[in-house]
């Protein structure tokens, strides 16, 4: 044991670290505490004091103290001053000058030691204060050439820290550039907190953080200086796992050697040698995932995961169902996984840790199809039985999912939601028996059997009451179709129906209201013993308003109704318009929109046509906008520093507007000659802002160092095509060129977009073109995105970009007169067709811009309607494929308010809506 | 203009939010926090936690979710080690981050017990903050970690000593 050298005062803390051990009792450690604080108060102690508030009492005094330990020239009490400060001191303490001051002092004492403790509390603290006073004191202390290691280590992750709370002050400059070099150093500590920094700052500062060239050395570990980084016989793992985390290219040769790795027999029997290795393991699977475009890597990664399927350390089994789960959703995998089926049906049965089991649901889930999903839904249905409570709600819902996407006949999906609400009623939502009916009312074909099969689920003399609920809607709709047989003859079906009727909640009494009725228009020889029911006092005099109005309305309805207009006014319900699944959306809502897997969105592309069994619902699961519209769009949201700038130059040549975005990553990657064995550009997929392109057509969409894209366009109406031009600026050729577009679920229906592909090459200097053609077949707002991929020098290049297309491309001009004019807008007087935003002017409020961008909005811009020659009217019609609508538009300038109102009044509510969003980005 | 941001990793990645040491009997010895939360709601998220991995069973598995994060815990004798990273976050290298910080504590103490944590606590935060700096590895070498402890102890009595 090293000296660790007591002077008086921790001799002092150390018999009152006993004394409060010793003590029998919460009120004797309370007492002894008391006495202890009423010492510390006298004569400031600040050890002590620090102890008492780590066992949860709270100090409200003592933070000046504290303070003044700061800058005492004992380095103890310094150091104590220091821990006091970052464990007690909120953020927001009124000291935090007092403490800035001292750490100031240290920072700037050229004392490694000191400079460090400084840095660790602001690390440790990281307030908005601190980061106030330090944010641009630290870089130059990370950066500059004659500062110690350690505390290079500490400045790196300290700004880190500071960037997390308070991006906005943290500047990027011309140290940026430098901190990249210091992935290059010799110490493996400052790289290892070096890349934790810029890992960081590259994810959230593409533009600014120079797209870096990194050198990785993971596969030459036989280097020296690793030798103290050597874990367990692994070298340096953390690091290992940061350079991997941060690569974005495609790292073949790299993680097949990883692979490989995993096959060698271990070092070490030591749980931390294979710990160690499987994190780098599992960091390089989730990394071939991630790029989904390696099917050897990934079958790979599939039977390697497969291995630990069964091992006999509970963590790798953990992790493996939970690796495989998002392997599941890659189609080059898909079958990989699925050949595990047994050994995850076994885990989910038999792990004793219910996360385990958790897992194996989710991966049971994931590698469902329509092959195993009979097999899958009838293991999931039975594990229900014995399920955990807390994870039962969201297992009926995937089992519900799972029957409805994957039903190929009818009648099993029938059987198993009916045998749902039997093994878990309690936990089958609404939305799960709304949707079994809405199934069954669409397909005729399904319809006996349900009726019949939802009569003898309601012969048990216990079911639960959304058996009730789905058993009276059915047999009030299609009870005619078992009641040939006299087992399930009308009056049986109605007896059977009413003996549960004492036992349910008002609402499910009211829907068997209903179906007593629909009973009448079916079966007249049960009008009699059903009137009687209904007149009843129970029912007509019934305290509930809802059940006694229902029993009066449709006891007089059946006496005074001729058969005609009874069979009219009960006829069996209309199919249901078909919408999303309302159990996919609440599953999402559930698990929240970012959790909801990529197998979601695929599978929905993918099974859109058979969901339901027929072709011509293949508008199904993405239809309705719903949580899920953004899967794709949560890329896009997230908003640059840059992008006033941007909006601001509109109708300006656009090329000067796309100025700082990437530089020259090839001119950085040639001069980079510090570490050649490896050299990787990081490429930041990029989409822009629509808004520069919705009052035009033509302009340069995209400008890095590397490449141009131009686009042109041209629109009649609902039809649309873009020309886009890839320009190569470099004078080397770009292989494997492609593009990709990337249509949100719920676009696709929305807006048809085809081209052909491009030439895989580029040849240096040279341009390239694609034509996109587009049809508009409803009112959309997302835009639709395109992914373009290419290998400059060795390097894959990867970017997204948003299509400029928008709603207003297939607008008509309409000319009309003023009376013409006031006259439909006093049509469209229904609140939710008119969309309004007051909002400032963001740019000169010149008439002739104004105009100009009306004018490129595609309406009409109409003279001489408004009284107030200020305001500027407009009107149009959308054609889309389906439906035109009509839109009518009033901006009202305020030169003195610098504001606008706009307001938008169209025939349908989510173009004004939409048009009311787009246009308020322009003005 | 936007960012695609589509990295499905998260934006801080291995970034720990906090760190736990507890005895069996459900004592906190050490709290480390690396996000900004307040007293009161550290208070509940300790005891929320202490309780739910107490109740786990010794072959259960280390990780488990957690409100919207991952929970890794280790037992080392009578003390419970436990982090709460982020769900994309690498639960296997987090586990051996608790293991380096057990072997750190272990070399500078000589085979650590509780009452070693007890008694030095300050010590064992310094480690740690040797160790990790907000939330991610600052050092992972083992011997530079001691030597800068080694060195802070030994400033400690050379100033001790020109107080006398």
């Amino acid at each position: 044991m090293p000296a660790v050298s007591k002077g008086d005062g921790m001799r002092g803390l150390a018999v009152f670290i006993s004394d409060i051990r010793n003590c029998k009792s919460k009120e004797a450690e309370i007492k002894r505490i008391n006495k202890e604080l009423a010492n510390i108060r006298s004569k400031f102690k600040g050890d002590k004091l620090l102890f008492i508030f780590l066992l949860g009492h709270d100090i409200d005094f003592g933070h000046m103290e504290a303070v003044n330990l700061l800058s005492s020239n004992k380095y103890t009490e310094k150091q104590i001053g220091y821990l006091f400060i970052s464990v007690l001191v909120n953020s927001n303490s009124e000291l935090i000058r007092l403490i800035n001051n001292a750490i100031k002092n240290d920072l700037s004492s050229r004392n490694p030691t000191f400079m460090c403790l400084a840095l660790h509390c602001i690390a440790n603290v990281g307030s908005r204060e601190m980061a106030e006073a330090f944010a641009s004191e630290i870089p130059r202390i990370l950066v500059a050439g004659d500062t110690m290691d350690s505390v290079k280590q500490s400045a790196a992750l300290c700004l880190l820290r500071l960037y997390k709370t308070s991006p906005d002050l943290v500047l990027m400059g011309e140290w940026t550039s430098r901190v990249v070099h210091l992935l290059n150093d010799q110490h493996m500590g400052v790289v290892t907190a070096a890349i934790s920094l810029i890992t960081c700052l590259s994810q959230k500062n593409p533009m600014s953080s120079r797209p870096c060239v990194f050198s990785l050395q993971i596969v030459s570990s036989a280097s020296t200086d690793l030798q103290d980084y050597t874990y367990y016989f692994v070298p340096a793992p953390w690091l290992s796992c940061k350079l991997l985390r941060l690569l974005q290219c495609r790292l073949v040769e790299c993680l097949e050697t990883i692979l490989n790795k995993a096959q060698e027999p271990p070092k070490s029997k030591k749980v931390q040698h294979s710990n160690a290795k499987n994190a780098i393991l599992f960091e390089a699977i989730s990394l071939i995932i991630h790029y989904d475009s390696e099917p050897n890597l990934l079958v790979r990664a599939c039977n390697q995961l497969g291995q630990f399927l069964q091992h006999r350390e509970t963590n790798l089994r953990y992790l493996a169902l939970e690796s495989m789960c998002t392997l599941a959703s890659s189609e080059f995998s898909h079958e990989a996984v699925k050949t595990h089926i047994e050994t995850v049906i076994n885990a989910l049965k038999t792990e004793r840790d219910v996360s385990v089991r958790q897992r194996a649901a989710d991966l049971l889930y994931a590698m469902c199809d329509r092959s195993n999903a009979k097999q899958i839904v009838a293991e999931m249905l039975s594990y229900l039985e014995t399920a955990d409570y807390s994870i039962r709600e969201e297992m009926v819902l995937k089992v519900a999912i799972l029957a409805e996407k994957y039903a190929v006949d009818y009648s099993w999906y029938v059987d198993t939601i009916l045998n749902l609400i039997r093994i878990a009623g309690d936990y089958v939502s609404e939305e799960v028996w709304y949707r079994v009916i809405q199934i069954v009312i669409n397909r005729d074909d399904v319809q006996g059997y349900a009726a019949k099969t939802v009569f003898e689920a309601l012969q048990a003399p216990a079911c639960h009451e959304n058996m009730v609920k789905v058993g009276g809607y059915i047999l009030g709709e299609f009870g005619n179709l078992i009641a040939g047989d006299p087992r399930s003859s009308p009056l049986v079906q109605f007896n059977l129906l009413h003996s549960k009727f004492h036992l349910c909640s008002v609402p499910t009494r009211a829907l068997l209201l209903s179906a007593y009725i629909k009973f009448i228009n079916l079966f007249p020889e049960t009008k009699v013993t059903i009137q009687e029911v209904l007149r009843c006092d129970s029912q007509i005099r019934n305290s509930d308003v809802e059940l006694q109005q229902r029993a009066v309305e449709y006891l007089k309805l059946s006496s005074i109704a001729s058969t005609d207009v009874l069979a009219t006014v009960l006829e069996e319900m209309p199919p249901f318009p078909e919408r999303e699944s309302s159990i996919l959306a609440k599953l999402k809502k559930k698990k929240g929109p970012g959790a909801v897997s990529v197998t979601e969105l695929d599978d929905s592309k993918r099974e859109a046509g058979e969901l339901n069994g027929g072709g011509e619902r293949a508008a199904e699961t993405a239809s309705t906008p719903s949580p899920s519209a953004d899967l794709l769009g949560i890329r896009s949201s997230a908003p640059m520093s840059a992008a006033p700038a941007a909006a601001g130059s509109l109708l300006v040549d656009v090329f000067s507007e796309v100025g700082p975005a990437a530089p020259a990553a090839a001119a950085a990657a040639v001069n980079n000659d510090v570490n050649p064995i490896l050299l990787f550009l990081v490429t930041f997929k990029l989409a822009l802002s629509l808004s520069r392109f919705v009052c035009k057509n033509n302009g340069v969409l995209f400008e890095n160092q590397l490449l141009q894209i131009g686009i042109k366009s041209e629109y009649r109406q609902n039809l649309g095509r873009m020309y886009l031009f890839y320009g190569n600026k470099t004078s080397v050729q770009f292989a494997s060129f492609s593009t990709t577009r990337l249509c949100s679920l719920t676009l696709c229906p929305q807006l048809n977009v085809q081209s052909k592909p491009v030439e895989p090459l580029v040849e240096g200097g040279a341009q390239i073109q694609q034509v996109l053609n587009i049809e508009c077949l409803t009112d959309f707002s997302d835009a639709p995105l395109l992914n373009i991929k290419f290998r400059y020098g060795g390097a894959l290049q990867n970017l997204t970009l948003k299509l400029p297309v928008t709603i207003n491309k297939f607008f008509q001009p309409t000319e009309m007169a003023s009376q013409d004019f006031f006259q439909r807008w006093k049509q469209l007087s229904q609140p939710q067709q008119e969309a309004q935003k007051i909002f400032k002017a963001n740019h000169g409020m010149d008439t002739e811009v104004i105009k100009a961008k009306l004018l490129g909005l595609g309406s009409a811009l109409l003279d001489n309607v408004d009284p107030n020659p200020e305001n500027y009217v407009c009107a149009g019609v959308i054609q889309t494929k389906g439906q035109q609508v009509g839109c009518l538009l009033r901006l009202e300038p305020n030169a003195q308010a610098q504001m606008y109102r706009l307001t938008l009044r169209c025939s349908k509510e989510s173009v004004s809506k939409r048009l009311c969003e787009l246009l308020s980005e322009q003005f | 203009m936007d960012i695609a941001c589509n990295n499905i990793f998260c934006l801080y990645p291995n970034s720990m939010q906090f760190m736990l040491l507890f005895s069996r009997q459900g004592k906190l010895r050490l709290q480390k926090w690396y996000v900004p939360l307040s007293d009161k709601e550290k208070k509940k998220i300790t005891r929320e936690l202490v309780q739910t991995v107490l109740a786990r069973k010794p072959k259960m598995c280390s990780f488990l979710e957690w409100r919207d994060l991952k929970v890794v815990y280790k037992r080392y004798a009578s003390l419970y080690f436990c982090c709460a990273v982020e769900v994309q976050d690498n639960e296997l290298i987090t586990l051996e981050i608790i293991h380096r910080y057990v072997e750190l504590l272990d070399k500078y103490f000589g085979s650590v017990c509780e009452l070693d944590i007890i008694f030095n606590f300050e010590k064992a935060y310094f480690i740690l903050d040797e160790f990790l700096l907000g939330g991610e590895a600052q050092e992972t070498s083992k011997k530079n970690v001691l030597k800068a402890i080694e060195q802070a102890d030994l400033l400690q009595e050379a100033i001790i000593f020109l107080d006398w």
